[in-house]
């Protein structure tokens, strides 16, 4: 399957960049989880970690508050003025 | 030794002193320029997935929003000026200023009101000097712009935006600031950030049928707009912020650098004055002797 390519944005730096197979993330109405070939979404985050499980079946979180997210051809952006992994 | 001997010697030695200043304070402006241009930098992937995604909300729905609307009649306008905390920059912050008093007048033969917002001490220096009003100012971090101090302005900015007119609020907003347009040229720029244009400036999709396609919204198209937007206004205020640390520094660095050749071309022309002087002063002092010993030797 193909993966996603992932990248976790703040204001002032790519926080994250890589390529995974899932990414777990809680909006505002609840959990969502993206895989490949997933339709496009556009959401804001809820408060509550990211978490980006990469190809290599490691897994990376990331604390994006206030930020959003967005889907589109297998390009995964989460996008928050203070984003920072754990 | 001569007084005009000694008054060139004070003179250069002053040159010289200065020199060594303005020499230091180019160098600093030099390694600081690379640092602000590195963040001007890293902050681009953030600007480029925030316009991408207001683009998309709003590209694919029809929802209308306040911040976005253009007020029936617009009776007060805001404009923000960003200047820096110190001088020392040439015409950076003169250049700044005048493009906002240019605006101003622009918009009061309109028949508009105007209030001003400030950035940057040099800013708020000049008009308390001309005893001006101003709203609310920033200052303290021009030189290296947090994001948190983008996000401060930017929710002042909407919630004066969003406020009635009749209860103070202003219908739209104006951006002043100096854009980096390369080492030697920094230009003064005039934005009108809200009501905002977001179609304007957006990047074309590469490929029609592959980009943009229709998104799902979570939770709906309206309040992902209603977060969005206030999100976007920071972020092209942080990259104002950015670009005009940048601009600064780069205007610091030129006016520092003529500054040291100056003093290298004063500290010339003084020598040479002074060896004038010098030589002009054992001219004299020989035709003293000599004259002296004629005198002394016709008395015998």
């Amino acid at each position: 399957m193909a993966d996603l390519t992932v990248s976790v944005v703040s204001a002032d730096a790519e926080v994250w960049t890589g390529s995974a197979k899932q990414v777990v993330a809680r909006t505002q109405v609840g959990q969502i989880g993206l895989l490949a070939g997933h339709q496009p979404v556009l959401g804001i985050l809820a408060e509550g970690e990211v978490r980006i499980t990469t190809t290599d079946g490691s897994i990376v979180t990331a604390k994006a508050e206030d930020g959003f997210l967005s889907m589109q051809n297998d390009v995964v952006t989460i996008v928050a003025g203070t984003a920072e992994l754990v | 030794m001569g007084a005009q001997l000694r008054e060139y010697r004070a003179r250069i030695r002053s040159a010289q002193t200065t020199k060594k200043i303005t020499r230091a304070m180019e160098l600093i402006a030099a390694s600081r320029i690379q640092r602000a241009l590195a963040r001007v930098k890293a902050s681009a992937p953030y600007a480029r997935a925030v316009t991408r995604a207001v683009s998309a909300v709003a590209t694919y729905s029809n929802v209308e929003h306040v911040l976005t609307t253009e007020p029936e009649k617009i009776e007060r306008a805001a404009i923000v000026v960003f200047a820096s905390d110190r001088g020392l920059a040439g015409a950076f912050n003169a250049n700044v200023l005048r493009a906002g008093e240019e605006l101003a007048t622009l918009l009061q033969s309109q028949g508009k009101d105007v209030v001003y917002y400030l950035i940057g001490r040099r800013a708020v220096g000049y008009f308390s000097f001309r005893k001006r009003a101003f709203e609310q100012v920033w200052a303290g971090d021009t030189d290296t712009p947090q994001f948190g101090t983008a996000q401060e302005i930017g929710q002042e900015l909407v919630r004066r935006f969003v406020q009635p007119t009749s209860e103070g609020g202003v219908d739209e907003i104006h951006i002043v600031y100096n854009r980096f347009v390369s080492m030697l040229t920094q230009e003064p720029e005039v934005v009108r950030l809200l009501p905002l244009e977001v179609v304007e400036g957006v990047e074309a999709p590469e490929d029609r049928d592959a980009a943009f396609p229709l998104y799902e919204f979570e939770p709906d198209a309206e309040d992902v707009l209603d977060a969005l937007l206030p999100v976007y206004i920071e972020s092209r205020i942080y990259n104002a912020l950015l670009q005009s640390a940048a601009s600064k520094h780069a205007a610091t660095q030129k006016a520092m650098k003529s500054a040291s050749d100056n003093a290298d071309s004063l500290i010339r022309d003084y020598t040479r004055l002074a060896n004038n002087a010098r030589q002009a002063e054992i001219t004299q002092q020989i035709s003293e002797i000599v004259g002296g010993a004629d005198a002394l030797s016709s008395a015998k």
